[in-house]
């Protein structure tokens, strides 16, 4: 018998199909296609489509020149005003009142799980409903119901989304409306699962119930802490839904958002190349958000 | 189980003093009243301000139903507004979102959880990249790849492909599904292979049926998500006609009058809640358990 010997090659090909590599390849296919072609293609050519300028028709290469556009843009330090001044109230009204609504329901006995389900109530809302809904609360009119309810405390009435002062507080009532629910929630199932002797040690020493919460409770809900903080500043930073619909930015630019700036550049006037570097600028403000942010919660909890 | 195995700040000792019963009372009420003001009270406003009339809601916001509930609203909002349009449109959206969304995560965790091949890791790795990188960075240039896709040269947007096979590439999916498939006992798949079952059948008759649970997290978290949504459709179907709900509702704002948009509103709305009140379970031990992930 004299049968072709098979190079090294297709014999280690054959082994591999007969071990079955084809079928695992087979396997792997969705994952490969999907992530390929929708995510991990799209990251890639953000770099070189953020120096060029395309009009689908031609493609130039336009260096740092995107950049140098993003740069000059006098909206561009309002939008970044606008989206840190978004960040900063956002975390003030929405990060502690998670926590304490949180600790609050865990004392319940009987009712947690219907406080657990009131609380996400909200969750439920799709953004764009809610942030419509909230849009119909803040009528400026005496009739409006938010001013109809500062109306009974003698109060207002307010221009709310009309006042340039009053627009982006308005927007953050509104998104922490929509988000306190999921943080409760999360806090609510950190907190079921706190170690409880350290609760039997403190009382044993005599600590009250505030006492207990400040030295046995908030250690143990550190870690989900900083990360839920990160998180919220990663999503505010990226806040788009909120006031494109309210108030599409204004009033006087007020309430534009560094996305909102992305999107205008890319979908009201084509500029692909001048969004994307403006996208890439984010992204690393945003990643060095996160090693800065990292960094420092290592040291602080490893001091 | 001990009296102290399910204790919190207070232990059952404080439960038993006088004050503290008065505290907790107090606690209860005050968080009850809030919660109600608060989650319930937009909620039933919307539907107030539904089936009012809009010069009723316009003059009097907090007045109820001064001329008796007009339930026709929701009929005018069906068929005059062409809601049943866009909810079929959502319908779609999001039955091809959960399709394409559960065959690349149980296929990939399978793959990475059972499959193994060398090249694993590395796939492994790339897929956790995607949860470090922010989302923005690709929002453009994923708009780009999808009006003229890799290769074939196809344009996809105006089409549901553009939303569907880019919401497939979602790695907290395929990592939830490769996470419980790791922890499937290594024996199972031992003694199937000794029955002569090859990977497809392992998959099909085998890890599918087993993973339940994890399906159901996943298809919750994937259909809430494709409903949800509001940029990215926004950007990829142009055309009203091919718009879901979430898309066409601020058109929709300044397009018909006050009660019909509140009832246009409050139907979007209330199918979600409805299905939360039956997997309320369900939704909520997705969200814990996503704080856990994320911790």
């Amino acid at each position: 018998m004299h049968e072709a010997v098979p190079s090294r090659r297709s014999r280690g090909l054959i082994s591999w199909v007969r071990r079955g590599g084809l079928s695992t390849l087979v396997f792997f296919l969705p994952v490969l296609l999907s992530f390929g072609l929708f995510s991990w293609w799209p990251i890639l050519r953000s770099l070189p489509l953020s120096v060029q300028r395309t009009n689908f028709l031609t493609t130039d290469w336009v260096g740092l020149d995107n950049f140098t556009r993003v740069l000059a843009d006098p909206l561009l330090l309002t939008a970044t005003l606008n989206t840190l001044w978004f960040a900063l109230l956002a975390l003030v009204f929405g990060f502690p009142v998670p926590v304490i609504l949180a600790v609050f329901i865990a004392e319940l006995r009987r009712t947690r799980g219907l406080a657990s389900a009131l609380v996400y109530l909200p969750v439920i809302f799709p953004p764009v409903v809610a942030v419509l809904l909230w849009k119909a609360f803040f009528d400026p009119s005496p009739t409006g119901v938010l001013n109809t309810i500062l109306g009974w405390a003698g109060l207002g009435p307010l221009s709310w989304l009309n006042d340039g002062d009053l627009a982006m507080i308005s927007i953050v009532l509104q998104a922490t409306w929509a988000s306190f629910g999921t943080a409760t929630i999360i806090y609510l199932a950190t907190l079921m699962g706190v170690q409880t002797e350290l609760y039997d040690a403190a009382e044993t020493d005599g600590a009250i119930a505030l006492r207990r919460f400040w030295h046995v409770t908030l250690p143990q809900m550190r870690g989900v802490l900083l990360v839920m903080m990160l998180l919220q500043l990663i999503g505010t930073f990226q806040v788009f839904t909120e006031p494109y619909i309210m108030t599409n930015g204004g009033p006087e630019d007020r309430t534009v958002t560094i996305l909102m700036l992305i999107y205008r550049y890319a979908f009201v006037s084509g500029d692909y190349g001048r969004a994307t570097a403006l996208s890439l600028l984010l992204a690393i403000a945003l990643s060095g958000l996160s090693w800065i942010y990292l960094w420092a919660t290592k040291r602080w909890s490893t001091s | 189980m001990t009296a102290d195995a399910e204790r919190s700040i207070l232990s059952r000792l404080d439960r038993r003093r006088p004050g503290v019963r008065i505290a907790l009372v107090a606690v209860r009420a005050l968080v009850f009243a809030a919660l109600a003001v608060l989650c319930v009270g937009p909620l039933f406003w919307l539907f107030k301000a539904a089936t009012s009339t809009t010069t009723e809601t316009l003059s009097d916001p907090f007045t109820l139903w001064p001329s008796g509930i007009h339930w026709n609203t929701f009929a005018e909002v069906w068929t005059k507004v062409d809601f049943a349009r866009y909810f079929v449109n959502t319908l779609w959206l999001m039955t091809g979102s959960l399709f394409f969304g559960l065959l690349v995560a149980t296929t990939g965790g399978y793959g990475l959880a059972v499959l193994k091949p060398r090249y694993a890791k590395a796939v492994f790795a790339a897929l956790l990249a995607t949860l470090f990188i922010p989302g923005v960075i690709s929002l453009v240039s994923l708009y780009l790849t999808v009006m003229d896709m890799p290769l074939v040269h196809v344009n996809l947007l105006g089409t549901l492909w553009a939303v569907w096979l880019p919401a497939s590439a979602n790695a907290v999916n395929v990592l939830l599904m490769q996470r419980f498939f790791a922890a499937i006992p290594a024996d199972l798949f031992e003694a199937a292979r000794i029955d002569g079952a090859g990977p497809f059948r392992v998959f099909v008759s085998l890890v599918l049926p087993m993973s339940r649970p994890i399906l159901g997290v996943v298809s919750l978290l994937t259909l809430v998500g494709a409903y949800k949504e509001f940029l990215w459709p926004l950007l990829v179907l142009p055309n009203p006609q091919d718009q879901p709900i979430s898309v066409a509702l601020p058109r929709l704002e300044t397009a018909v009058d006050f009660a019909q948009f509140m009832g246009a509103l409050f139907i979007s709305v209330i199918i979600p809640v409805v299905l939360f009140l039956v997997f309320q379970r369900q939704f909520l031990r997705a969200a814990g358990n996503s704080g856990a992930l994320k911790g």
